[in-house]
């Protein structure tokens, strides 16, 4: 069974579940794989063999035994490593945490292992989620499976890039300003932010805590549906997580017209700066879904454009309190401890030692914004603008049910292009922040080829309304995937 | 103190400092709640327990840890404010406050900053026969952080330490910070406000207040400025020193009185009062200088974005105002007004911890005078002797309302009735019980009795002369010896009754 890796998540649950195919199997396929092509993509940080096959095995028994299984049991995934998971070291990409392992697991942890999902392993990210390359990861940066020149994304980038090199049909990312979006985008795959809130974060190593969101990459709309809805609902363990059911999101990934449906196109999201295939592709969308029935018009949302200097200030603001307890007294590195120094010392070393130069860049940005006297010019202005920008949604969703934009400026740029230029790496999250500032869910989902490289179409739905998503983008999927004859993910090229 | 500051030409007395200068001072007061679990997760909050087992990823701040509301703390939180006539806020932030210190686990703590959970509040608390009103600005909700242990120096402190121990049981014990307006003017004030709130929080039974423990701890603000004359507009505040931690109240006045005359002797050779933490050494009864305010951190305070706002509906404030049981103040006035208790009887039962026994010995029957003398003597005594406090006695209000009854029905004598209590508090029942089964019923009119007194007579003929040749003062001697002759089962007021008129007297 060569094409299993080639299976999508739905797939080879269904076919474990008729018994055509043993987790066993399933997993030992991807662990083949990841063994095969992983030292040329580098999306996994680690790889637990042993407790990987023991939760196949696990799910196999169950089904021997009769009993009911969810709907990805035994289907392997890529764990991006921001999650706790007894058993298996977690980094967050950084040397300051090389070693640690977690004493407990993350709430979404529980629910995969719950469900019978088959976590293979640790997948690669920029160090503390922040970038959108995964250059800056302390063990390496990922490859682009399309071209390994190319980057993959960030900061979900090892997430991404396990998917879409078929080394798991599905993984877990999160997205603070685009982190799941940006990788999806340019890896060819759909990747989901749900509403803030939706998913719970207790296990999730901060970066922004008000802006931070676990979600769903995967190679279908209705894997990522399946896995959104795995990890979905209300956890008493994270008072940000609302205790309202989650959305009928598989359903809705099923839909296939858009009869009656509004969509708004961000005219702020668009125009130069934009490459004039990520252009062309989103055009070209756009007259598919009017084909599937839905109304296209323009909105206006002004203050996007004020978007990014916003995030720029909340997320270093809340990360610089965030990363304060990485200081070597309780877990992970020490450096310098040498009877001498005192405890400040010790901190001082570990932290300059431990973090690479954009966490560093972002701990000094948010210290400096939070600083008394500059609280009310920066921080304080950013909160202003992040309800502005919540008034724009609000405004366009009186008109429109979704709203849609590239979900990137470009294609996946080369390595090493923007490592010395951190604002125009920056820029590379101006379409997906908005979404991350209010708080909405937002989807990003391959509509074509420029350059031959991927391109994401974003689509943004109202807070709780994360079917929409699903909806637009199931029937969005399956008319692109009818137009071409193959899955989108056929053209890229074998590892 | 600094060298300038010694060689200022004399020290002021305090009267002195205090005829000229009015101090004006603030008190910041940190109370543990006596919650089951902590502020922000389910870990135990009991004192004493080994080091680091009273831990969990929360509150040791591991990655990806968040904090959960207490509801219990915000609910002792509520009730402390509306105690002290705040206004409680129908929407409040936590916040976070930033700062490095090894035995803070996330390096901030989860505090509250411009959005306090309560406010504009005032306590009551009487000097001298005085009332003074004491303006409460906020009282807000914080976790407290863990212990650190310096150990190879000969201090304790942090400096000549070779290393140091963390202990995080303590970390995210949910804490009160109860901050008041600088109305205070006297140290013997400030002592009371601390001793006031204390009561307060032990009639709302939301800690246990014990300040040698920490569960209680006391900043006091305090800065002079010169005395104006009446109908002068006073002067400016001057600048205050916060002397931190002050943990018992004589700590809080002495501290206090020690900085009003170390501010006033600055003042007085013309120096300045540095704005700056002191710390308090019992010892010498002195304050000496920590760190200055004017290199002091800057916390960066932000909303804490783990946790969603508090909002506290009308209907939640209404429920705990209503659980909030008879204060401090109304207490006193009640017990006063109902058994003519004096202040000076209320505090010394209230010290002794036996105020809420002589009340309910009293519902049970006893006379006011009894019940006080029983409880707040003997009572108290034997507890002491026994390592326990007074409710800790395997004797309750009960039995002593009815020693106390068999007492004034002429059944038992003082005596007897220590004797019972030896019999009640060794097991061996009621005190009906005891005396019947030691057999302790007074021998008052029969025949036992006469027998005694005229054996005792005859025993003691020069003595039985004196009486009767009128002395009537030496008939003690024969009282002692018919009491012995009776095993201490008779009243001595009977016996010498007796004895007297045998002797014709």
């Amino acid at each position: 069974m060569t094409d299993v890796i080639r299976f999508s998540a739905a797939r080879t649950a269904a076919a474990i579940a008729a018994g055509e195919l043993s987790a066993l199997e399933a997993t030992q396929a991807a662990l083949d794989r990841i063994a095969k092509v992983d030292d040329r993509i580098n999306a996994f940080l680690h790889v637990d063999v042993d407790g990987a096959l023991a939760a196949a095995r696990e799910v196999d028994r169950r089904r021997a035994a009769g009993e009911a299984l969810g709907p990805l049991a035994g289907v392997p995934l890529a764990l991006k490593d921001v999650f706790t998971a007894q058993g298996m070291p977690t980094t967050c990409g950084s040397r300051i945490l090389e070693g640690w392992y977690p004493p407990y697991d993350a709430t979404i942890v529980s629910k995969l292992r719950a469900a019978g999902v088959v976590i293979i392993g640790k997948a690669n990210m920029d160090e503390f989620a922040m970038g959108s390359s995964t250059e800056n990861s302390a063990y390496g940066p990922t490859r682009n499976p399309w071209d390994t020149d190319r980057i993959p994304g960030g900061s979900s980038g090892g997430s991404a890039a396990a998917v879409a090199a078929f080394e798991t049909p599905i993984a877990i990312g999160t997205d603070t300003g685009g982190s799941i979006r940006q990788p999806a985008a340019v890896c060819g795959l759909v990747g989901v932010k749900p509403t803030y809130g939706g998913v719970s974060r207790y296990g999730l190593v901060a970066f922004s805590s008000s802006l931070d969101q676990a979600g769903p990459l995967a190679r279908t709309v209705t894997d990522a549906a399946l896995l959104h809805a795995t990890i979905a609902g209300h956890d008493p363990l994270d008072t940000t997580s609302v205790e309202l059911a989650p959305p009928a999101v598989v359903a809705a990934a099923a839909s296939r017209n858009l009869r009656g449906v509004r969509i708004g196109v961000v005219r702020e999201l668009s125009g130069d700066g934009y490459d004039i295939g990520v252009r062309a592709r989103f055009s070209d969308a756009l007259e598919v879904l009017v084909g599937l029935g839905a109304e296209v018009v323009e909105v206006s949302c002004p203050h996007f454009t004020y978007a990014l200097p916003a995030y720029y200030l909340i997320a270093p603001s809340e990360c610089s309190s965030n990363l304060a307890r990485f200081d070597a007294m309780r877990f992970g590195l020490r450096v310098g401890d040498d009877g001498e120094a005192g405890a400040e010392e010790v901190m001082t070393r570990t932290r300059g030692a431990g973090f690479g130069p954009e966490v560093k860049r972002r701990i000094i940005l948010g210290t400096y914004a939070l600083s008394s006297g500059y609280y009310d010019a920066y921080y304080g202005q950013a909160q202003k603008v992040r309800t502005l920008i919540s008034q724009d949604f609000a405004a366009a969703y009186e008109r429109v049910d979704v709203l849609v934009s590239p979900t990137t400026p470009t294609v996946a740029f080369r390595l090493g292009e923007k490592v010395d230029d951190p604002v125009a790496m920056y820029l590379s999250d101006l379409c997906t922040i908005p979404s991350n500032l209010a708080g909405g869910p937002a989807m990003s989902l391959p509509v074509g080829l420029a350059e031959g490289l991927p391109v994401g179409f974003q689509i943004m739905a109202p807070a709780f309304a994360d079917d929409r998503l699903y909806r637009v983008g199931g029937a969005l999927e399956a008319a692109l995937e009818a137009r071409r004859g193959h899955p989108f993910l056929d053209d890229a090229p074998a590892l | 103190m600094t060298p300038s500051a010694t060689t200022a030409a004399t020290t002021p007395t305090f009267d002195d400092a205090v005829a000229r200068y009015e101090p004006v001072i603030g008190l910041e007061t940190h109370v543990e709640l006596g919650t089951a679990s902590k502020m922000f997760c389910g870990c135990s909050t009991v004192f004493g327990a080994d080091p680091n087992t009273q831990v969990c990823p929360t509150c040791l701040g591991l990655p990806g840890s968040l904090p959960v509301v207490n509801e219990a703390a915000v609910r002792f939180a509520v009730m402390i404010g509306l105690a002290l006539n705040c206004s409680v806020s129908p929407w409040c932030r936590f916040a976070r406050k930033n700062y490095f210190y090894p035995d803070m686990p996330k390096n901030f703590q989860i505090s509250q900053y411009d959005e306090p959970l309560c406010e504009n509040g005032w306590l009551d608390v009487e000097v001298d026969g005085k009332i003074h009103r004491v303006g409460i600005t906020r009282v807000h909700m914080e976790e407290d952080t863990g212990k650190s242990l310096h150990v190879g120096g000969a201090t304790g402190r942090i400096h000549g330490a070779t290393h140091s121990l963390v202990d995080y049981n303590r970390a995210g014990i949910p804490l009160i910070e109860i901050v008041t307006e600088p109305d205070v003017r006297s140290p013997e004030v400030a002592r009371a406000y601390v001793d006031e709130l204390r009561e307060l929080c032990r009639a709302l039974t939301v800690s246990d207040v014990r300040m040698e423990q920490g569960s209680l701890r006391c900043d006091a603000n305090v800065s002079l400025r010169p005395r104006t004359a009446p109908g002068e507009p006073a002067a400016p505040y001057g600048t205050r020193s916060e002397t931190k931690n002050l943990n018992s109240l004589r700590s809080v006045e002495r501290a206090v009185r020690h900085e009003i005359v170390r501010q006033a002797t600055r003042l007085d050779a013309g120096l300045r009062v540095v704005q700056e933490t002191r710390h308090f050494d019992e010892a010498s009864g002195t304050t000496s200088t920590g760190r200055s305010k004017e290199e002091a951190t800057d916390y960066r305070y932000f909303p804490e974005p783990d946790l969603t706002p508090l909002a506290l509906t009308h209907e939640y404030v209404d429920a705990v105002r209503a659980t909030i049981p008879e204060l401090p103040a109304q207490r006193r006035a009640r017990l006063a007004g109902d058994y003519g208790f004096t202040p000076t009887d209320i505090v010394n039962m209230r010290n002794a911890g036996v105020l809420d026994l002589v009340e309910e010995t009293i519902a049970a029957g006893a006379a006011v005078e009894a019940a006080r003398k029983w409880w707040l003597n003997e009572l108290a005594r034997r507890a002491a002797d026994a390592g326990v406090t007074p409710t800790g006695l395997a004797i309750g209000p009960f039995d002593v309302a009815r020693i106390t009854e068999m007492i004034a029905d002429g059944d038992l004598t003082d005596a007897l009735a220590r004797t019972v209590i030896d019999g009640v508090l060794a097991g061996e029942g009621t005190p009906d019980e005891v005396v019947a089964g030691r057999g302790l019923k007074l021998v008052s009119d029969d025949g036992a009795l006469t027998e005694a007194v005229d054996a005792v007579i005859a025993a003691q003929p020069a003595i039985a002369d004196k009486v009767r040749g009128g002395k009537v003062n030496a008939v003690g001697p024969l009282v002692g010896a018919v009491m012995k002759a009776m095993k201490g089962q008779a009243d001595p007021g009977t016996v010498r009754k007796l004895l007297l008129e045998r002797l014709g007297q």
